[in-house]
């Protein structure tokens, strides 16, 4: 067993963070993740992060703006924190060396972003996300904090006390990929989930292979309530055959987007008359999807974003990443042909409820980043808002979990406060069904000694998952688990895309439950304990089950158009009934529904919900 | 270390690798897995029979011809090269080529591999016998049948996976973090830099530490302590930051100018060839070495 004072789990930007404030603080704290710190996906993102640090602008014009952008469903403490502290820490970042991008005069740069009332987003040239991971990494190896890298968390050792809000998150269960060594991390003080975002629920996406969920699937199952699970954010602008992401400054050039006949679609079809391809993403995502369904997409997929007009001499200027990417992940020359893009799902606004400190209901468990919905997006992020989120969140679980004083959170995690309870609507049954063997699953080992003890609970853990290894890897027969994984993919990018309609979302939970019933009888087909990728994708596969399945229970529960949720039962937004957060509990294995009011009361103003025009 | 490339797998190393496990399997449990093992084993050889039939049939197919190895698994302890092919989608990448051939013919099929867009660093392999990120590699630009081998010089764990901690070792062995002698004192106040200097540090800053310059470079697989091209640009990347101050910058020098530093580069261009981010790695080696020397003349 490896004991440390706090644990953080992950090692992207929000993992990062967070060890360096806990050390800062005096602990002695470890990182565990799956993946070298260098490969996490935050060294994707390329547009930039969101401060403000320049005079005409002040942080009560950033909250704003994210209220907004954020369809007034994000909690207000939250927004401001984030909107507060963004430029201590952007600047911090650049004490720390980041190669941001640079004025005439030296300071950082910033740029307009969609949705920004001031150009507030600093920016490292295309690749803000790869320079942020850097400089954090470079400072953790600086501090020599401690970091298991390829050690993959299984699960979270969590006391059993009947009322989530009760329990106790004493350490992980992690398994060394490179050796098969299964082992206990205690944890004395605090355990923090920086495991990033579960886009790996839906077959395109943004995400990497590794974006599966883990830390929110984790929680979840440790009683963490998931909230807003159902907004998804999707990109309009991702290469068909990877996923991956082709900025919006292609549209902001210039670049049109045609359907099959030819047609600009954005304008001849009535999408947005007025600001056309330039449109927010919700709106292009659902226009381009609609053409295809009408029959007028390429190969029945997708649509064509042109940039050829605008001439090489432009392009290779201002856009020659583009060119790169269109070429190396899809074989297109940018320059001759248009590039086929389609939608494709990009960020979670949802995940484990947290406070402004990055706590949840169960003491000694916090979570940061994507993976975390604190929230600061609601129903829809701001281009420019997660990396700030990653480091302002991050930092302060981090703290908080060392022990370092500080304020009181405003906002209340659990079922604390007010809440109202609700039933879900599903053709068929949800969770874990009647599999006998798995209803336990949630930690169910029956613990020998003190229940309460830290090293009962962990060696519990510990054997409970030793225990579902062994079942993977010992089973007769079975079916695989990319099988069961790709069907679940698919069904979600079919069914709860940006058009969300209630016979569409049911089919998915039937989808659902049918892979659920086949990932009982799955196996691993490689019995190696060296680097068995076999294995641990079969385990990520479970833990995209419940992700979707949460995704879909929420989108079905919310009969309203909010930010990136669209229902064809309800296009409008309806603040009377649905002024109030979508949260998800795991009861003894299957999902209960229940809601928490939005928080519009600022410290110094109450935001009032308006119609989000731009 | 030992800088063994994966093609000189020898008789001997794999005698040992296998003693552990074969005194192990034993158990009646391990006993089934083996029987089990062998049934899938069957099971994968006629799916792949079946693909090989179609691929005759239809022209659209790749094949690839991958490394296997794993000294835990007694079939596999014998390093091997399988063969599969992979129906060929426009678009399609190395990596889309292996990943297609673990979900549909061997999943036990092992790799590393996130991103997909050239970002982690995380799938640099020997393709076609050049050090290539998979994710950035398209199938259609390579000859066939196409040999996908794990990084020469490194130690195989596993199929195309390498032991990186020596490449580690090397890129955290030269202070790779900022440094400077004075930063400001508030916490708002932004540490000026020129433009020039940025456009001068950018192309250093762009590392993946994918490891396929270190792989490729003949230095480093001759001298196990030689910091190799990756760690020398991770140290131009800060040395050459006008930020951190003359006495900081002096210090580094040392650190590169060390026996196993920049004076081992025999500017072969192996790097700099093989680096999917573009970096100028031999020209910044050639720079430290150039700053190395006026520094030596100052303290002369
Ligand atoms: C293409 C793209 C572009 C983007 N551009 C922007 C932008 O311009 N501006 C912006 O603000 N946001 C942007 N975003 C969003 C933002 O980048 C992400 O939300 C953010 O980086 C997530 O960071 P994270 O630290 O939460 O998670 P990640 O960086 O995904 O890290 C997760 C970590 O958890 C570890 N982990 C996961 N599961 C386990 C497990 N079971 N056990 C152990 N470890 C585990 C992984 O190894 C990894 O280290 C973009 C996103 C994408 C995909
Ligand atoms: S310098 Fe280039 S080849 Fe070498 S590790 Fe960095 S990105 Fe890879
Ligand atoms: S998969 Fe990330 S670099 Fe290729």
């Amino acid at each position: 067993m490896y004991e440390h004072d706090v644990i953080v789990v992950g090692a992207g930007g929000a993992g990062l963070r967070a060890a360096i404030a806990a050390q800062e603080a005096g602990a002695d704290v470890a990182i565990v993740s799956k993946l070298h710190p260098v490969r996490s996906h935050t060294g994707a993102a390329e547009g930039g992060i969101n401060a403000a640090l320049r005079e005409g602008d002040s942080w009560e014009d950033h909250a704003y703006d994210t209220m907004k952008g954020s369809d007034y469903l994000g909690d207000a403490p939250a927004i401001e924190t984030l909107c507060q502290r963004s430029p201590y820490e952007v600047i911090q970042l650049e004490h720390w060396g980041m190669a941001f991008s640079r004025e005439e005069d030296g300071r950082v740069s910033q740029r307009p972003f969609g949705g920004l009332s001031f150009p507030r987003t600093t920016y490292a040239g295309a690749e803000t996300g790869h320079h942020l991971l850097h400089t954090l990494y470079e400072q953790v190896v600086k501090r020599g904090i401690e970091v298991y890298d390829e050690w993959h968390v299984l699960n979270l050792a969590v006391t059993e006390e009947e009322r989530p809000e009760d329990r106790t998150c004493h350490g992980v269960v992690a398994y060394d990929v490179a050796t098969g060594e299964l082992s206990g991390f205690k944890a004395r003080d605090g355990v923090i989930l920086a495991t990033g975002g579960p886009g790996q629920a839906f077959d395109h996406t943004t995400n990497a292979v590794s974006c599966t969920g883990d830390g929110q699937a984790m929680a979840y199952r440790a009683g963490v309530p998931l909230e807003d699970m159902e907004f998804i954010q999707f990109h309009p602008t991702s290469l068909p055959s990877t996923g991956v992401l082709i900025s919006e400054g292609v549209r902001g050039e210039g670049g049109i987007l045609y359907n099959a006949k030819g047609e600009r679609f954005m304008f001849e079809h009535g999408y947005a008359s007025n600001d056309g391809e330039l449109a927010s993403r919700d709106v292009v995502s659902r226009a381009e999807l609609t053409e295809v369904n009408e029959g007028r997409g390429i190969e029945d997929e997708y649509v064509h974003l042109d940039m050829r007009h605008l001439g090489e001499e432009r392009i290779i200027d201002r856009l020659e990443n583009i060119v790169h990417l269109a070429e190396d992940f899809e074989g297109v020359d940018a320059t001759k042909e248009p590039m086929p893009v389609k939608p494709g799902q990009h960020y979670a606004m949802g995940g484990i409820e947290t406070d402004e400190n990055g706590e949840t209901c169960v003491s000694g468990l916090y979570a940061a980043g994507e993976c975390a919905c604190a929230s600061v997006h609601g129903a829809n992020r701001l281009g420019g808002n997660a990396l700030p989120e990653l480091i302002v969140i991050g930092k302060r679980a981090g703290y908080h979990a060392a022990g370092k004083e500080m304020e009181p959170a405003k906002i209340e995690t659990g079922q604390r406060g007010e809440y109202e309870t609700a039933t879900i609507d599903s053709p068929v049954e949800l969770g874990e069904g009647g599999s006998p063997g798995d209803a336990v699953a949630d930690g169910g080992a029956v613990a020998a000694g003190d229940p309460a003890d830290p090293d009962t609970v962990l060696n519990a853990t510990v054997r409970a998952e030793q225990d579902r290894i062994d079942e993977l890897l010992n089973k007769e027969d079975g079916v695989h688990h990319s099988e069961v994984r790709s069907k679940v993919q698919q069904s979600m990018t079919r069914n709860v895309n940006v058009f969300r309609e209630e016979d569409r979302l049911k089919q998915a939970l039937r989808d659902i439950r049918d892979a659920r019933d086949e990932y009982q009888n799955v196996k691993v087909m490689d019995p190696s304990r060296t680097f068995n990728t076999d294995l641990l994708q079969t385990i990520e596969t479970q833990n995209l089950l419940d992700l979707a399945e949460a995704i879909t229970v929420g989108a079905l529960a919310r009969r309203e158009f909010r930010g990136a949720h669209w229902r064809a039962e309800a296009q409008e937004r309806n603040d009377d009934e649905w002024l109030k957060h979508t949260m998800l509990s795991w009861n003894r294995g299957s999902p209960e529904l229940w809601f928490r009011p939005v928080i519009l009361e600022g410290e110094n103003k109450t935001y009032e919900p308006k119609i989000r025009s731009y | 270390m030992s800088t063994q490339p994966p093609q000189q797998e020898t008789d001997e190393s794999t005698a040992e690798t296998s003693a552990e496990p074969e005194t192990e399997s034993t158990s009646p449990g391990q006993q089934k897995r083996a029987a089990q093992k062998r049934e899938r084993a069957n099971a994968s050889a006629q799916r792949q029979a079946e693909a090989d039939a179609k691929a005759k049939a239809d022209e659209e197919t790749r094949e690839i011809k991958v490394f296997r190895y794993d000294p835990e698994v007694e079939e596999k302890q014998e390093p091997r090269f399988d063969t599969f092919h992979v129906p060929f989608t426009k678009g399609m990448t190395v990596l889309d080529a292996v990943m297609y051939a673990r979900d549909h013919y061997d999943p036990s099929l092992t790799f590393r591999h996130s991103c997909r867009q050239a970002i982690c660093g995380s799938d640099a392999f020997f393709v076609n016998g050049r050090q290539r990120l998979g994710c950035k590699t398209q199938v259609s630009e390579l000859d066939e049948p196409i040999r996908i081998e794990p990084l020469p010089h490194q130690d195989v764990v596993k199929d195309l996976v390498v032991d990186m901690d020596h490449f580690y070792e090397e890129m955290e062995s030269v202070d790779p973090y900022f440094d400077p002698d004075e930063t400001p004192g508030n916490d708002l106040e932004e540490q000026r830099q020129s433009r020039a200097n940025r456009e001068k540090v950018k192309m250093s800053t762009r590392c993946i530490w994918c490891a396929a310059c270190f792989s490729s470079c003949n230095i480093a697989a001759g001298d196990n302590q030689y910091l190799g091209p990756a760690a020398l640009n991770k140290a131009y990347r800060f040395a050459m930051d006008e930020r951190e101050g003359e006495s900081r910058k002096q210090e580094r020098l040392e650190t590169i100018e060390q026996e196993h530093g920049v004076w081992r580069c025999q500017t072969q261009f192996s790097c700099t060839n093989v680096c999917p981010k573009d970096i100028p790695l031999t020209e910044h080696i050639q720079e430290l070495k150039r700053e190395a020397v006026k520094k030596n003349l100052k303290f002369w």
